[in-house]
């Protein structure tokens, strides 16, 4: 394929600006809730379980129907299908609550109402009786008692055992990381139309299209071909709506076979915040061995994850938690063991970085024990454990990492901050100020680019070229703001090259490009990229020889290039070419398929090849810390992200900022807190805080690596950059250990918890 | 007498049909019978802007959240929605041209803030705290906001508004424009919702979705909107709104710590309409106005039918969400005395995100120190007690001690004997003591080393970048 194109570029690797942009300025540019409301409409309302955990003895909905305005109530008996909304299918997770309830807020049955207010209302007048169990709520607990959702997931090279025991010196830890609500600024939406024969067609804001057909067809009892899914964009995802997107939808199509009618499901922010997953919070327990030098010589870990009540994409978490744990170090012998706990709190789910930033925080852990037991700077300690080089080069999985690009990235990030200079500054303002410390921390990165499940690596595409030369272009993959579409159309426009202009822009739908993969694991333009490539590709094709033979020259020499098709001194109009071929009966459509080539993966040996390739990032962060009160602020942060032959520098810039600043919420003021009866107390804004503007800081520097075109076929040698610069922000952890000379500071570092263990240090 | 809700919406009048809910949220009317979807629901809390809308008076742009703002309030008022900009606004090119929009769901509350923003000016922070982006890190909108062109007031002076009363099936709604008509409503409907700003009542209706059968709303009363300055302290209605105190304090000598911790009382949207009088009303124990009123020994006057009376704050506050006032009145006003030359006046807040949070702990402190000895001191502290009240046992720890800081980390001790705090998801009662005890030292460095950056807010960041010195 013809993937690298060079200096031939005209809008590949230009900085275009967001498709939407000037309709989201304007308020012109539709989501879901905006669409005119169809005839008939209904709107539907959960009713969520009031304990954790419990016995449902009796769910009478008749108080519901009492409700003016209320038209239907539904529960798991009203279900014609299967009461399961499984992404994985490998348990069954019910729509509604059967039985057991296994979280609060978990969703028992449904109200549908001529108003919203009404569907409330009636939701609110359910009085479900249930009696109550003792909730689990802690990982700890949940181990103790061996509830998991899977069994253990170990991952090992040599023998960390024996390598830990002959190890020079040896030293044991613990922490814990948070959880974070993903806050898409859009809740979450369904609207189920019926139409003749059983079909319906459902606007959903949802990552997944596909899966939404599939579990509303699952729900319905139904063949797939009966469900449309549509979603031309969404008011943000962020893995939000990736698996979760599917039973909102179910539910609102559940109500639309019910009453014929169409049916909207908007969850108010407090009911999507209680009623949906999150990322996983951690529990880490290691032992590392070492040398006097800081090599670390073995590492025997366990990352447990808390999955909340049911399995949900927690297999795929793990997994690249635990492929991720040793990040972009090497330790020759080491097993990491990845646990997923079982307890009654929602299903946790996908969230930029789908474990990948957890359990990249271990090696950051373990290098700041192993730096201070060997009395030298964190920083020394990373390098010296850099994977390649002089230390082994491959992940314990048995993938090559390119040692060279880590520490390219790394010396670049320490150049651009200063460090040397910024360190002098630090440690004279902090031998001057009575209470008031900074600090200055880093982090390197490489993170694995591809689905853990190998079959989700694949996409499609269909181009049509109109007889005027315009061109529509469909895929796969969905809007969620990270500029995927314009991203796709670039490549679509280099293809024919023609301006960008040309390329309509369309609405993801399974009707059009069926069986598709998640627009997930940042994957998004890598694969939509190439499958919308192919189908560009393969029409152009066909114009070339329409073209070679009207000039009667070899169509391999015909270019297509700023809206003409050339040959030597000859040219004509994109569109007059389109025109001709369409006289000539020859096909302007075609679909485009791609799948990522060259991968494998043993899930029971833990071996392969899973990734694709890896995006490789560096950071350093400054913060100011007040040993008072435990508030805190990022001062500086320099980035350097590997994007490859970036498509779009300025859709990537927007990727690495936004990412780094949610990964800054992560770490630092986004708490997920639940009362001791396990009802979750920061359903809204609120109460749950995520970063403002001020929380950004103030000098923050983002590179993009330069002259770094992929090494693998990518789509224009472009690199990934969804999820990766998320954990660029674990600078800001190490920057607030450096500041406060903190030896263990779990997460999130919120004001209180750098206090307390603060007070607790003494 | 009005009877029917009439506005201006993007400068065209607008009658709402007689039988709507005079409580409808204008979120709500804009984004069903109004047909305007730009605007957008994110949260219904007031918390994070997407419903961003401004209300044009007296030529001045106010942004308000259209999730708490109900359509009695609006009577005779101008609202302009993103739709009312034209497309081609400053704030919309910048915010398209700085690559300021991802998922674009915020932007139109964004775009209406930097609208606002730019006739406003000042701190580009302060403009959108009430604004979350959840896709762009902000970087993007603070470039666009500091290329934002600034636009002048325009002249104007809006009419005075005829008293009004909008009466459904099952609600009325009164905006009483005289004192005597007010304090007769309050005395014949005690039960009727006495709506301010409705920062705190609109919830109720934006989140819980109820509908008060009787609202009695004291904005257009002019007794309760005014503001005197008096060499002896300020005269602040009940009704004046947090933004107009801000600006209050800015320019009056002694109450300048007011601004920045004003600065951080919910974000613009809510201080265009959030008051004191509400804030009091309300009584709640993390309400951040209350600290500094009782550190000041604020006094409150009480209206109703029977006359007027004067109470000290801290006598007001009786328990949570309980105060002195009396089922037929209404506040009137609230006077702060003007701490005099000489004696430090700190109004500190802690919280998990500096702006737009509410309150961990505050603390509100007056300090008089001669030759270096405490001679005064009065510390009021929110979120300590089912109240915001004075640290007793603090103070007299205080007192008659050296300038020094053991002085204040032995005071911090007996924090103990005042407090004893709950635990919830804005910090353990464990944290609060030992934050609360954390400001009581920082007060002393700001009493004893003046030059010292105080807080992280304070440390200039080592590199300047592009948005910060651009600030309009």
């Amino acid at each position: 394929m013809d993937g690298d194109l060079k200096a031939r570029n005209r809008t590949v690797g230009a900085a275009l600006r967001h498709d939407s942009a000037r309709k989201h300025t304007t308020g012109e540019a539709a989501y879901a809730d905006d669409l005119p409301e169809p005839p008939g409409l209904l709107h539907a309302a959960l009713v969520p379980s009031p304990v954790a955990h419990g016995r449902i003895l009796d769910l009478d909905l008749s108080p519901a129907l009492a409700v003016p305005g209320v038209v239907m109530a539904l529960g798991p008996a009203d279900i014609p299908g299967k009461n399961d909304i499984s992404s994985s299918g490998r348990s069954v997770e019910p729509l509604f609550a059967e039985g057991l309830v296994e979280h609060w807020g978990q969703t028992l049955a449904l109200v549908l109402a001529e108003t919203r207010d009404a569907a409330l209302l009636g939701a609110r007048a359910v009085r479900p009786r249930i009696e109550a169990l003792v909730p689990v709520l802690r990982i700890e607990e949940a181990l103790e008692r061996q509830q998991l959702l899977l069994p253990p997931m170990v991952m090992a090279r040599g023998d960390a055992q024996a390598a830990l025991a002959a190890a020079p010196r040896r030293l044991s830890g613990e922490f814990r990381c948070g959880g974070q609500e993903h806050f898409y600024l859009e809740g979450q939406i369904a609207i189920a139309i019926p139409g003749e024969d059983g079909e319906q067609t459902v606007i959903s804001s949802t990552q997944h299209p596909t899966e939404v057909q599939h579990i509303v067809s699952r729900v319905l009892g139904c063949d797939y071909n009966r469900i449309t899914v549509e979603c031309r964009r969404m008011g943000g995802g962020f893995g939000g709506k990736e698996s979760n997107a599917s039973w909102i939808a179910a539910a609102a199509a559940l109500g639309a076979r019910a009453t014929g009618r169409p049916v909207k499901l908007r969850l108010p922010r407090k009911a999507d915040i209680a009623a949906t997953g999150k990322r996983h919070p951690f529990l880490y327990r290691f032992d590392v061995g070492f040398d006097d030098t800081g090599r670390v010589l073995a590492l025997d870990a366990t990352l447990a994850a808390d999955g909340g009540h049911t399995l949900d994409l927690s297999g795929g978490v793990i997994m690249r938690a635990v492929t991720h744990a040793l990040n972009c170090y090497d330790v020759p012998d080491v097993r990491i063991t990845g646990l997923v706990a079982k307890t009654n709190t929602v299903s946790n789910t996908a969230f930029r970085g789908f474990g990948g930033p957890q359990g990249a925080l271990l090696m950051e852990e373990v290098l700041h024990r192993v730096a201070a037991a060997t009395a030298q700077h964190v920083d020394a300690a990373r390098e010296r454990n850099f994977a390649g080089g002089p230390n082994g080069g491959e992940t314990p999985y048995g993938q090559p990492l390119e040692g060279d690009l880590i520490r390219r990235v790394w010396a670049e990030a320490k150049a651009d901050a200063r460090i040397e200079q910024r360190r002098a500054e630090i440690a004279a303002f902090n031998a001057a100020h009575p209470y008031l410390r900074r600090g200055l921390g880093g982090f390197a990165l490489a993170f694995g680019i591809s689905f853990g499940l190998l079959h989700l690596n694949q996409a499609g595409a269909l181009v049509h070229v109109y007889t005027d030369g315009s061109i529509r272009l469909n895929h796969g993959g969905t809007e969620m703001g990270q500029g995927l579409f314009i991203k796709v159309a670039q490549v679509v426009a280099e293809v024919f090259g023609v301006p960008i202009e040309r390329v309509g822009i369309t609405r993801t739908s399974t009707a059009e490009v069926p069986n598709t993969a998640p627009t997930a694991a940042s994957t998004g333009s890598d694969l939509n990229g190439w499958a919308a490539h192919a189908a560009a590709s393969a029409i152009r094709g066909r114009m070339a020889e329409v073209a070679a033979e009207q000039w009667n020259v070899p169509a391999d020499e015909i270019r297509f290039e700023d809206g003409l098709v050339r040959h030597g001194n000859r040219a004509m109009e994109f569109g007059d070419l389109a025109e001709l071929c369409w006289k000539k009966r020859v096909s302007l459509s075609a679909t485009g398929f791609y799948r990522t080539p060259d991968l494998s993966w043993d899930p029971v040996a833990m071996k392969g090849r899973p990734f694709f390739y890896f995006s490789y990032g560096a950071a350093f962060a400054e913060v100011v810390v007040d040993t008072l009160t435990g508030e805190h602020r990022v001062l500086a942060a320099d980035l350097v992200q590997d994007c490859g032959r970036s498509l779009n520098p300025a859709i990537d810039r927007g990727q690495i900022e936004g990412g780094f600043v949610q990964g800054l919420g992560w770490l630092t003021c986004e708490e997920l807190w639940w009362d001791k009866e396990g009802r979750l107390r920061t359903l809204g804004p609120s109460t749950y805080k995520i970063p403002g503007s001020r929380d950004v800081p103030p000098a923050l520097r983002v590179r993009l690596l330069d002259s770094a075109p992929a090494r693998v076929e990518t789509i224009f040698r472009s690199k990934a950059v969804g999820e990766p610069p998320l954990l660029l922000a674990t600078a800001v952890w190490n920057a607030l250990r450096d500041a406060t000379g903190l030896a263990a500071l779990d997460l999130p570092a919120t004001p209180e918890r750098v206090l307390m263990a603060l007070r607790a240090k003494g | 007498m009005d009877t029917i809700v009439s506005f201006f919406l993007n400068d065209k009048p607008v009658r709402i049909p007689p039988g709507t809910s005079p409580t409808m949220t204008l979120l709500d009317w804009l984004r069903g019978p109004g047909r305007l979807t730009g605007t957008k629901e994110g949260c219904a809390e007031g918390d994070c802007g997407a419903c961003t809308v401004v209300l044009e008076r007296h030529g001045r742009r106010m942004p308000v959240n259209a999730c708490l703002l109900l359509l009695g309030q609006l009577h005779r008022r101008r609202v302009r929605t993103v739709e009312g900009l034209g497309g081609a606004h400053p704030a919309q090119t910048l915010m398209a041209e700085s690559d300021g929009t991802q998922c674009g769901f915020c932007t139109p509350g964004i775009v209406m803030s930097l609208y606002a923003h730019a006739q406003e000016g000042g701190d580009p922070h302060e403009a959108l705290a009430g604004n979350l982006c959840r896709c762009t890190g902000y970087r993007p909108i603070l470039d666009a906001i500091a290329r934002l062109p600034p636009e002048p007031p325009s002249c104007g002076q809006d009419e005075a508004p005829p008293a009004a009363r909008f009466e459904t099936a099952d609600q009325v709604f009164h905006l009483p424009n005289r004192l005597a008509d007010l304090l007769d409503l309050r005395a014949a409907d005690p039960a009727a919702w006495l709506l301010a700003g409705g920062t705190d009542l609109g919830l109720r209706v934006s989140e819980h979705r109820e509908r008060p059968p009787s609202v009695i709303c004291v904005q257009n009363v002019p007794d309760l909107s005014a503001i005197e300055s008096r060499p002896e302290g300020l005269v602040v209605g009940a009704a004046v709104p947090y933004r107009d105190l801000l600006a209050l304090c800015e320019a009056e000598a002694g109450f300048e710590p007011l601004r920045p911790y004003l600065g951080r009382l919910g974000s613009r949207q809510i201080r265009s309409l959030g008051t004191v009088g509400g804030n009091l009303g309300t009584a709640s124990p993390i309400g951040d106005m209350l600290p500094p009123l009782v550190a000041l020994g604020a006094r409150v006057r009480l209206a109703s039918r029977r006359g007027e009376r004067v109470l000290p704050v801290e006598e007001f506050l009786l328990d949570y969400r309980r105060t002195a006032l009396a089922e037929d009145e209404v506040i009137l006003s609230v006077f702060l005395p003007r701490p005099p030359a000489g004696r430090l006046f700190v109004v500190e807040k802690l919280s998990r995100r500096h702006d737009q949070d509410i309150s961990a702990v505050a603390m509100a402190a007056t300090l008089d120190v001669a030759d270096g000895v405490v001679r005064g001191a009065r510390l009021a502290f929110g979120g300590m007690a089912a109240t915001a009240r004075r640290a007793e046992a603090t103070e007299a720890a205080l007192l008659g001690r050296p300038l020094a800081e053991e002085s204040f980390a032995a005071a911090a001790e007996a924090l103990r004997l005042d407090f004893s705090p709950l635990s919830d998801w804005r910090g353990s009662a464990e944290y609060r003591l030992a934050a609360a005890g954390g400001l009581l030292r920082r007060l002393f460095w700001r009493a004893a080393a003046k030059d010292l950056p105080h807080d992280v807010m304070s440390v200039p960041a080592p590199h300047a970048p592009a948005f910060a010195a651009g600030t309009a």
